[in-house]
C-alpha cells in the first residue's frame, strides 16, 4: 500500500504498529477469518511489545558504536513489514549475515528490517531474523521508495519468481481464487434456505443443490478476482491473491471459473430444477458483470451486492420446493437487509484504501447516507422477523426470541449512526458476523412444521424420477 | 515418448505461457535482450524494471516483487525460440499493458499522497495548528475530516477512473483471448507434430 514518506516518521513505532494491527483487524473479507483475528488481538499486543524490545536492543547495540548511525536508525522507519509473508521472509533471514551495505537514507518497500540489519553486527542477526519473521506476520503496509542501492537491488532480484505452476500448490491456489471461506458462507445460507422450506427433507437433493451453489460461487469469485488484478494489488486486504502474485495466469483463472461455473449451473438446472439453475446463473452474472464493474462507477454497487447475497437462500428454498414463494423472498430479505450494516460498517474503516483505489463506496462519497442506511436496515431486520410468522415460515416465537439480537444490532447501528467513528463501525461489523448465523439458527428452530402437513403439493420439478 | 508429448501438451495448456513443448528454448540472449529493452524504456520517473535477468536455462516468465510506486508486479517475459506471430503479439500486448498499468497507478498513488499532504497541511493551517506538535510528532486529522478529502479525490478523478476501467477490461479480455488462442495453437502444433513423428517412425 502506498504511504507518504512523512507519515512514517513517527517516534512511537510501537503505537503505530499496534494501531495498524487493530486497524487491520476488520480488513478481512471473510467472516471466519475475522472472528479468528478478533481473538488474536492479545497476541498482537505481544507482537508490539516484542517489536519495542527489539528496538531497545537496537539502540543498546548502537550506543557502543557510531552515534550518527543511531541517529539515522531513529529516522529509519522500523514499521515496515514484508508484504509477502511467505518466502520473502525467509529470504530476509538468509540475507542478513551477508549484506554489508552502508546505512541508507531511503528505504525499500517493506525492507526496513534487513536494512537495519545491515547496520549492526552479526551477533544480533539471529535475533533480528526471528523478530522480522514475527513482525512480518502482521499485516503491515509497505512503504514506497525509490531504489538506489546495489545491495537493495540484489535483494529484490532474489524475490523474482519463475512463473511456473507447481501442481502441489494448486489446491491452495484454487481455494484462494474461489474465496473458499466466502463460498462456504454462501453455501451455508443456501442450506438454511433449503432447511426452512416447508417440504420433506431430501438429503440427496440437499447435497446436490449445495454442491451446485458452491460451484457457482467459486466461479463468480474467480471471475471477480480476474477482473480486479490491478486494484487488488493496491489494496492491503487483497494484495496476496493468487492472480496478483502471478501464481497462475489469467487464462488459467478463467478456465477454472468455467470449469466450476458450467458444471455448477448445469447441475442445478438438470439435477435440481431449472429455476434454481437460472437463479445460480443470474447470481454469477450479477456478481461478475454488475457488481464488480459498478464498484468503481457508482455507489449503487452496494445494493446490487446485497441482492447477490440474498439470492443463495432463495436458491436453497427453490431447490427444495421448485417455486418462488414468499417464504423464499423473506429469507432473501433477511440476507439483503443484513448486508447493509455488515458492509457499511466494514467499509467505514477502509475509506482511504477505497479512495486511493478508485472504489466508489457510500462510506467514502456519502458518509451520512452510509450510516443512515445501515441503521435503517438493522431496524428492518426486526420488521422482517415479525413478518416471518405472518408468511407461515416460522412460528410466532421467532420474532420474540430474535428480538434481543435484532435490538442489539439496531442499537449498535444507532451508535454508529450517531458517532460515525472507527470504534462503533468495528463493533457493528463484528456484531453482524455472529448476528446472521444466530438469526438463521433461531429461524430454523422456530420453523413452522405444521405447515408441512397442510402443504400437500409435491412439486414434480424438484424431484427427478427415482 | 507419446506420454512425454502428452504431458508436454497438458503442461503447455495449463502453464503460464505455452511454449513449443518439444524444443528446450535457449533463453540467455533473447531474455537479456528483453530485459535490457525493458530497462532501456524508462519513463521520466525511476525505471520500473530492475535489471533482473533470469537464469540462462529458464523457460518461463519471471514475476518480481511489487513495484514501490505502483504496487504492481513486473514480469520479464520469456521469448521462446520459435515464437509465432501470435505469441509475439501477445507478449507485446502484455508488456504494453503492464507499462500502461504501471504508469496509471504510479500517477494515482503519487497524486493521492501529494494531495493528501496538501489537504492535511491546509486543514491544520485553517485550524491554526502547526504540522507537528510539541513532541515532534505529526498531527493527524480525524477520520471525519479525512473523509472530506477522500470524497473529493474520488469525485475529481471520476472520469479518469471510469476510462481506466473500460480500457483495463478491454485489454484484459484481449490478452486472455490471445492467450487462449496461443494455447490452442501450441496444443494443435503438438498434436500434429506427434502424429507426423508417428508417421515417420
Amino acid at each position: 500500500m502506498y504511504k507518504t514518506p512523512c507519515s512514517r516518521l513517527s517516534g512511537f513505532v510501537g503505537v503505530s504498529v499496534k494501531q495498524k494491527l487493530i486497524q487491520n483487524v476488520p480488513r478481512c473479507n471473510q467472516t471466519a477469518r475475522s472472528l479468528i483475528q478478533l481473538h488474536k488481538r492479545d497476541p498482537s499486543k505481544w507482537l508490539t511489545y516484542q517489536h519495542l524490545n527489539f528496538l531497545k536492543r537496537q539502540y543498546v547495540s548502537k550506543n557502543s558504536s557510531e552515534l550518527q548511525q543511531r541517529a539515522i536508525l531513529k529516522q529509519t522507519p522500523v514499521l515496515t513489514i514484508v508484504d509477502e509473508r511467505d518466502d520473502s521472509v525467509e529470504r530476509q533471514v538468509e540475507r542478513i549475515p551477508t549484506i554489508e551495505a552502508v546505512p541508507q537514507p531511503e528505504d525499500v518497500t517493506s525492507k526496513a528490517q534487513p536494512e537495519i540489519s545491515t547496520l549492526k553486527s552479526k551477533d544480533v542477526a539471529a535475533k533480528k531474523g526471528s523478530v522480522s519473521r514475527v513482525v512480518a506476520t502482521s499485516e503491515e503496509t509497505p512503504h514506497i521508495h525509490v531504489e538506489s542501492n546495489e545491495a537493495k537491488q540484489a535483494r529484490l532480484d532474489r524475490q523474482w519468481k519463475e512463473l511456473k505452476v507447481d501442481v502441489a500448490d494448486l489446491p491452495d491456489i484454487y481455494a484462494r481464487l474461489a474465496k473458499i471461506k466466502l463460498t462456504a458462507l454462501v453455501v451455508t445460507t443456501a442450506a438454511a434456505g433449503y432447511a426452512m422450506a416447508p417440504v420433506p427433507f431430501d438429503p440427496i437433493m440437499f447435497s446436490v443443490s449445495l454442491l451446485g451453489t458452491g460451484l457457482a460461487s467459486c466461479a463468480a469469485n474467480s471471475i471477480n478476482q480476474y477482473f480486479e488484478v490491478p486494484f487488488d494489488s493496491n489494496m492491503n486486504r487483497t494484495k496476496n491473491r493468487p492472480l496478483v502474485r502471478g501464481q497462475i495466469s489469467p487464462l488459467h483463472a478463467v478456465s477454472f471459473a468455467l470449469a466450476c461455473g458450467v458444471p455448477g449451473v448445469a447441475l442445478l438446472t438438470l439435477a435440481v430444477n431449472p429455476l434454481t439453475g437460472f437463479l445460480g446463473a443470474l447470481n454469477i452474472f450479477l456478481y461478475t458483470c454488475c457488481y464488480t464493474p459498478l464498484k468503481r462507477l457508482s455507489i449503487s454497487n452496494t445494493w446490487v451486492g446485497a441482492v447477490v447475497g440474498a439470492i443463495p437462500p432463495v436458491m436453497g428454498w427453490t431447490a427444495a420446493t421448485g417455486c418462488l414463494e414468499p417464504g423464499a423472498l423473506l429469507l432473501g430479505g433477511f440476507l439483503y437487509s443484513w448486508q447493509f450494516p455488515h458492509f457499511n460498517a466494514l467499509s467505514w474503516n477502509l475509506r482511504e484504501d477505497y479512495s486511493r483505489g478508485g472504489y466508489r463506496m457510500m462510506s467514502v462519497t456519502h458518509p451520512a447516507m452510509c450510516r443512515r442506511v445501515a441503521l435503517r436496515h438493522s431496524l428492518g431486520l426486526i420488521g422482517l422477523s415479525a413478518l416471518a410468522p405472518a408468511l407461515d415460515v416460522t412460528t410466532w416465537t421467532f420474532p420474540v426470541v430474535s428480538l434481543p439480537i435484532n435490538l442489539y444490532i439496531s442499537y449498535l447501528a444507532f451508535r454508529f449512526y450517531r458517532r460515525g467513528d472507527r470504534g462503533s463501525a468495528r463493533k457493528l461489523f463484528f456484531c453482524s458476523l455472529w448476528h446472521l448465523p444466530m438469526l438463521l439458527l433461531l429461524a430454523l428452530t422456530c420453523k413452522n412444521h405444521s405447515r408441512k402437513q397442510e402443504d400437500a403439493t409435491p412439486v414434480p420439478l424438484s424431484l427427478p424420477a427415482h | 515418448m507419446a506420454a512425454g508429448a502428452a504431458a508436454a501438451t497438458w503442461r503447455s495448456f495449463f502453464f503460464f505461457l505455452p511454449r513449443p513443448p518439444l524444443l528446450p528454448p535457449r533463453l540467455s540472449a533473447a531474455c537479456s535482450r528483453r530485459s535490457s529493452s525493458g530497462a532501456a524504456a524508462p519513463k521520466d520517473k525511476t525505471p520500473k524494471r530492475s535489471t533482473f535477468r533470469p537464469a540462462a536455462s529458464s523457460t518461463h516468465d519471471w514475476i518480481g516483487p511489487p513495484n514501490p510506486l505502483s504496487n504492481l508486479r513486473p514480469i520479464v517475459y520469456h521469448v521462446p525460440e520459435n515464437e509465432s506471430e501470435l505469441e509475439k503479439r501477445l507478449r507485446h500486448l502484455r508488456q504494453e499493458t503492464e507499462d500502461w498499468n504501471h504508469e496509471f497507478w504510479t500517477k494515482q498513488n503519487l497524486t493521492f499522497s501529494k494531495e493528501k499532504e496538501a489537504f492535511i497541511i491546509s486543514q491544520l493551517q485553517a485550524k491554526g495548528l502547526t504540522l507537528r506538535d510539541e513532541d515532534g510528532r505529526r498531527r493527524a486529522l480525524n477520520s471525519e475530516e479525512m473523509a472530506k478529502f477522500y470524497k473529493s479525490f474520488l469525485d475529481k478523478n471520476r472520469t479518469r477512473h471510469a476510462n481506466y476501467n473500460k480500457e483495463w477490461y478491454r485489454r484484459n479480455f484481449t490478452i486472455t483471448l490471445l492467450m487462449a488462442r496461443v494455447a490452442l495453437n501450441s496444443m494443435w502444433r503438438t498434436i500434429t507434430e506427434r502424429s507426423s513423428s508417428k508417421k515417420n517412425t
